[in-house]
């Protein structure tokens, strides 16, 4: 108890700065306004997507541009002389289009939210633990976990910044930067990851795209031949120009688009993600017990599965309103381990406690609305900090950890490059 | 035991958090949302081992409830699909009327088994569904002895940390 009170006092006269911010903070905040990632919210937190939208607005033209000038200059001739269905099946397909790619650019595709300070400080103790040794100051090496899933060994990695171990098929997207659940890759064409839940969209997206392409191509096609058949090819041409451009617009796409269309395809039958799929995660390659294990078995179920089964509501809450009692994720320390920096523990040495103050300071200045409260303060206190020495975690379910070396932080940092090439990679093909 | 019985407003107000224990995902069966039933030694004075194993084992069911594959799923994903997904708008899916009904029987939980031990769980969904967040509260003024003597004990071992290992 006496512990307890001492501490309370220490941690009013080292926070001088919060009561000013808590009398001056009126109206209270929606969460994505304090969203840590590199994410943009439009439509007070309903819409959500990358930060880089450039070219998703070229897409948005291109597909808009090309089916506008398909309605307005084909679909008349093709109407008349042929049915009226041509310009119907058209505009369906052109609905199905739209929708669902602005469903694929706008919604969450599986973030995961970082952790709460407790939950970080809670995993650096049970990781310190688990490693023997805290190592001085400097970045301690890569953490991972081992799963079996299925017979399978399956590595969880932690991560840095959001500091959570990883679900299996989750990864860090560098782009922005967030962890997102069964993370298949960053598409700068929808302007958003494509994961867990917007993967379906994103397929139905590029299916009906690459219809709607092959649909167009095909009638403007039509569209040239039948009229020159009557006023000769380079007449036709000259009647309707807008063909032309319509033409070299679909030749072009048709490739790329179905050329995806089937990877994807492929992808949904064999159950997995684009990102493993590069790795080659499961490839036979590795071994021949090498086998996914998060399929099925059958093509069927695996594709049901995929566009049919249950979506998970979003993680991140995005409109949700800030309340002052709850933890909200603390910025990304540069690795020194310990949380509870306002800790007044005598025991520690002066340097450490100007690491933590320093640290405080900057986390402070960083999420104005962190610790604003007096009752969050001596929250913190009672939490632990240095592992005590009646914390028994057992350590048997932790894998060695590696000696820290160069692979290691070149693979993470690969795993991070990855989305980018990938979406090269992807469009291209 | 704590021999004193709290209700959860009065939990909030008059106790303080001494620590919070943090159960992980169980990722052995996959990508599904399972905790794992392993019981931490922190809890071990405040609750009977049968009592959570039985929490987590009822939230478990839940979530596979609503993580379920089956003909239910497949046609509300392609009633969906039908519309375009706007049929969202009007009506909430299978998961989130299940993560409605854990919410509710988190909270009933709380009232009638954690709170009266001192303990508090939190919504798994308000953590991203990475852990259940279980609160351990102390008595800031607890006047029996073997209270003050298990808060004592447990804040030693895990809310005095710094202290304890520099001893």
């Amino acid at each position: 108890m006496k512990d307890c009170e001492y501490s309370q006092i220490s941690t009013h006269s080292s926070s001088p700065m919060e009561s000013p911010h808590k009398k001056k903070k009126i109206a209270a905040r929606r969460k994505w306004e304090v969203f840590p990632g590199r994410n943009k919210f439009f439509c007070n937190g309903r819409i959500m997507m990358a930060r880089q939208t450039g070219v998703f607005y070229l897409t948005l033209v291109l597909i808009l541009v090309t089916s506008g000038l398909f309605f307005a200059f084909d679909c008349p001739y093709l109407a008349v002389k042929i049915t009226p269905a041509i310009p119907a099946v058209a505009g369906i397909l052109f609905f199905f289009v739209m929708g669902t790619l602005l469903r694929t650019s706008f919604s969450d595709p599986g973030v995961l939210p970082r952790a709460t300070p407790d939950e970080a400080a809670d995993l650096e103790r049970q990781i310190d633990i688990a490693n023997g040794t805290s190592s001085g100051g400097y970045r301690p090496p890569p953490r991972t976990k081992e799963v079996i899933i299925n017979g399978q060994t399956v590595k969880l990695k932690y991560c840095f910044t959001c500091k959570i171990f990883r679900p299996p098929r989750a990864s860090h997207c560098s782009l922005c930067d967030n962890c997102v659940e069964r993370f298949d890759h960053h598409c700068p064409w929808v302007g958003n990851c494509v994961g867990k839940r917007n993967y379906r969209f994103f397929y139905m997206f590029i299916l009906s795209l690459s219809f709607l392409t092959v649909f167009i191509f095909a009638f403007v096609i039509t569209h040239v031949i039948l009229r020159s058949q009557q006023t000769g090819f380079l007449n036709a041409l000259k009647d309707s120009p807008a063909s032309v451009l319509e033409a070299v617009v679909c030749f072009f796409s048709v490739w790329s688009i179905v050329g995806l269309s089937g990877f994807h395809t492929y992808l949904i039958s064999s159950n997995q993600t684009t990102n493993e799929d590069i790795k080659g995660s499961w490839s036979n390659k590795r071994g021949k017990e090498n086998y996914n294990p998060y399929s099925y078995g059958n093509i069927f179920t695996n594709c049901c599965v995929a566009l049919c089964g249950p979506i998970s509501p979003s993680l991140i809450d995005r409109r949700g309103y800030i309340q002052p009692d709850t933890p909200q994720p603390a910025a990304p320390s540069s690795g020194i381990t310990m949380y509870g920096a306002t800790q007044s523990q005598s025991d520690m040495c002066d340097q450490d406690q100007c690491i933590q103050s320093t640290k405080f300071v900057l986390q402070a200045a960083a999420t104005p609305l962190l610790q604003s409260e007096p009752s969050l303060t001596s929250d913190e206190l009672h939490l632990p900090g240095k592992p005590g020495l009646g914390t028994p975690t057992p350590a048997s379910h932790w894998a060695r950890p590696r000696p820290p070396s160069m692979p290691n932080l070149a693979e993470a940092t690969l795993a991070d490059v990855m989305p980018g090439k990938m979406s090269t990679w992807a469009t291209s093909s | 035991m704590a021999t004193e019985v709290h209700n959860l407003q009065e939990l909030r107000r008059s106790a303080s958090l001494a620590t919070k224990v943090f159960i992980q995902r169980d990722y052995s069966d996959g990508t599904i949302c399972q905790f794992q039933t392993k019981f931490p030694p922190e809890l071990d004075s405040r609750i009977e081992r049968q009592l959570f194993e039985e929490t987590v084992k009822t939230l478990n069911g839940f979530y596979a409830e609503a993580e379920k594959i089956g003909g239910s799923s497949y046609l509300e994903g392609c009633l969906a699909c039908a519309t375009a997904y706007f049929i969202f708008l009007c009506m909430e899916t299978h998961y989130e009327k299940v993560l409605k009904k854990i919410s509710r029987y988190i909270q009933e939980q709380n009232e009638k088994i954690f709170a009266p031990r001192g303990l508090l769980l939190t919504d798994p969904v308000e953590r991203g569904m990475r852990v259940i967040e279980i609160s351990i509260y102390e008595d800031r003024c607890s006047s029996g002895s073997s209270s003050s003597g298990s808060s004592s004990g447990s804040g030693s071992s895990s809310g005095g940390g710094g202290g304890a290992g520099a001893r």
